[in-house]
């Protein structure tokens, strides 16, 4: 028990550091990433190729001033970026990022918890990640807040049936809701390591999964939250200083979850020849995070009629199509 | 003191505290929080019963999904502080919310008493598993065999209330300050707008 | 259950006291001026105009409606997906109803129009 207790308290301090390190670092990778496709240079002079660069915007954040407008409904105000920070780092409780070691003589699991309900807890803590959002946007006093609150409140529930459907057609085939099976059974041992991956068998599931999870974290072309063309910032317009970094640190960490997510359900997780399996896992997941990154730089923001519109008569029809095709093939093997 | 016994009390403390300040806040939005904190808390004791499955489906349908609905009317009928309430009502209606109100607690007092997990069995989220019970594959065995039925009704029942908020939302009426939009082309109100262009 | 339960557990207080400790780093850390205009709502710079005291449209009502019956029809399938082997051609057919019962309810949504934004 006290081993347990130890191994774990080491495992979630350097998981929560490599989250947040992480949060920090995709900024840094996505003004550098949108400055080169735009023919820039991007952040280039803290620390060789602009790496300290998110230092000093978390230093520069810290000691600017807080402020809440006088006609915020102040408690409210408050907690409204812990209401969305939270959540968006639990999502990784359930996430495998390598396969289970021999360290120092303990046998660790490369997992903060293999609760066996681990598709149903993302999908659980996703739908609590919407009330800080609204609080927000409802607390805030301002219209634009209120304007983007509620619109990204509505985007998102609008595509959280889509996205639980999506994820759906992988369980059929892996016939279990925890992840660190899901994994195990997109294994293989020949030289086509990613043939048993899901990708494969469920690519509509994972063009709808992608498009679901874009729309969720509230990213571009989906960003209308805080299209800031219409609405300055949406519902994080009144904040300012740490506690506006806080919902942006939500959001990349939201990014880094779905990334994860995609990563295990779709290819096959950490699997992969030669290098170490969280290497693989690192890789996948940055390549999503780069995908992310491109689609923001490629595509125009929807219309928030045509983003409505798509979620509930184009997306979810398709979703649950791609279920029951996927069953009926199950069901004629 | 096992830390079992500390997350129940915990948790139980929690979901009372969060029920008993959702009744006594003026502040709708604050209400629907603190109810929030109550069905997390309780999701928590369903987990240490082992109803894995249970306490995951109240968090994703009564949080995540019923209380945004909550707050959407909420801001649907703009109630930032709500008035007294209970100004105009009859000391007969008084006296019935008492009434109902005792007799709820009594029946809950009866169920408590009369509780089957009785037993022995060392339930939490730390002490070992009792079998598969709970696991979402015995509550699907059950729910798509035993209960096929009422299963089967449930899509009915969902079928009706999508009809009913379909009808409801599209009513228009006169004292409702909320603005409703015409969904139908074939709306009165639309037709004409068309006609004048 | 303990190694399942006891991470979380310890994950959930760990992101709250960091939460915590940065939404009052500034709080504490950050300077102060105070001045009559700053508390004013953001509004591009000019006074502002109007309030936040509109009601919102029903359509968001309406979401969040439709939203909640797709959802549980979500949830029943994730139980369904899992024994979904075991279940066989049984199974699927039940499905098939629940899903086409829902289906019906889902084009009397299309056809009334609730789903158009303007």
């Amino acid at each position: 028990m006290f081993e347990i207790v130890v191994i774990t308290v080491i495992k979630v301090s350097v998981v929560m550091m490599a989250i947040l390190t992480g949060c920090a670092y995709s900024t840094w990778l996505e003004r550098k990433v949108l400055a080169r496709m735009q023919n820039r240079v991007g952040p280039t002079y803290a620390g060789p190729f602009g790496l300290l660069q998110p230092v000093a915007d978390g230093l520069k954040i810290i000691f600017k001033e807080d402020l809440v407008p006088k006609n915020a409904e102040k408690v409210m105000f408050a907690l409204a970026p812990i209401v969305t920070f939270v959540p968006a780092i639990l999502t990784f409780a359930v996430i495998p990022f390598g396969a289970d070691r021999i360290l120092f003589g303990h046998h660790v699991k490369m997992v903060i918890s293999d609760l066996n309900i681990g598709v149903l807890w993302i999908f659980a803590v996703t739908s609590l990640g919407i009330y800080g959002i609204i609080l927000a946007g409802w607390s805030s006093g301002s219209k634009y807040s209120l304007m983007g609150g509620l619109r990204a409140s509505a985007q998102m529930i609008s595509y959280e049936v889509s996205y639980g459907l999506s994820i759906i057609g992988v369980i059929i085939l892996a016939n279990t809701l925890s992840l660190t099976e899901i994994i195990s059974k997109q294994s293989s041992d020949s030289i086509w390591f990613f043939e048993n991956w899901y990708i494969w068998k469920q690519p509509l599931g994972f063009f709808l999964y992608l498009t679901c999870a874009i729309a969720e974290t509230n990213r571009a072309p989906f960003d209308m939250a805080e299209a800031e063309s219409e609405l300055v910032a949406g519902y994080h317009t009144e904040y300012s200083s740490m506690r506006f970094s806080m919902f942006f640190i939500a959001e990349y960490a939201n990014m880094l979850a779905v990334s994860s997510v995609g990563a295990v359900l779709f290819f096959g997780g950490w699997n992969g020849p030669v290098l170490p399996s969280i290497l693989w896992f690192l890789i996948k997941v940055f390549l999503f995070m780069f995908f992310y990154i491109w689609l923001r730089a490629t595509f125009p923001r929807f219309r928030y009629d045509q983003l409505m519109s798509f979620g509930w008569k184009v997306l979810f029809p398709l979703a649950l199509l791609n279920t029951m095709v996927t069953a009926g093939f199950k069901m004629i093997k | 003191m096992t830390l079992d016994l500390v997350i129940f009390i915990i948790s139980a403390l929690t979901a009372i505290f969060g029920a008993l300040m959702m009744i006594f806040q003026r502040n709708p939005v604050a209400s629907v929080m603190y109810m929030i904190l109550s069905l997390v808390s309780q999701a928590v004791l369903y987990m240490q019963l082992g109803a894995l499955f249970i306490g995951a489906v109240l968090i994703i349908v009564y949080a995540g999904a019923i209380l945004v609905l909550f707050l959407f009317v909420i801001m649907m009928l703009n109630l930032r502080q709500t008035e007294d309430m209970d100004s105009d009502s009859t000391p007969i209606s008084k006296l019935a919310k008492f009434l109902v109100s005792g007799l709820l607690f009594l029946e809950m007092l009866f169920v408590v008493r009369g509780s089957y997990f009785q037993s022995s069995v060392e339930t939490g989220l730390l002490s070992p598993q009792i079998d598969d019970f709970g696991s979402v594959e015995s509550v699907a065995e059950l729910l798509f065999t035993t209960y096929l039925y009422p299963f089967e009704l449930t899509s009915i029942l969902l079928l009706t209330a999508i009809v009913g908020a379909v009808v409801i939302a599209r009513k228009p009426s006169n004292e409702d300050p909320v603005e409703i939009l015409p969904f139908d082309s074939d709306d009165d109100e639309f037709k004409s707008a068309k006609a004048a262009e | 259950m303990f190694e399942v339960f006891f991470p979380i557990l310890f994950l959930f207080v760990l992101a709250v006291v960091i939460a915590l400790i940065m939404s009052g780093l500034s709080v504490f850390i950050g300077k102060r001026t105070k001045l009559g205009k700053k508390d004013e709502p953001y509004e591009c710079g000019v006074e502002p105009v109007g309030n936040t005291k509109e009601p919102v449209p029903v359509k968001f009502y309406m979401v969040a409606i439709l939203f909640i019956l797709f959802d549980i029809e979500v949830i029943f399938l994730f139980p369904w997906a899992v024994i979904s082997d075991r279940l066989g051609m049984f199974g699927f057919i039940e499905m098939v109803v629940f899903v086409v019962i829902l289906l019906v309810g889902y084009f009397y949504i299309l056809k009334r129009g609730a789903l158009e934004w303007d």
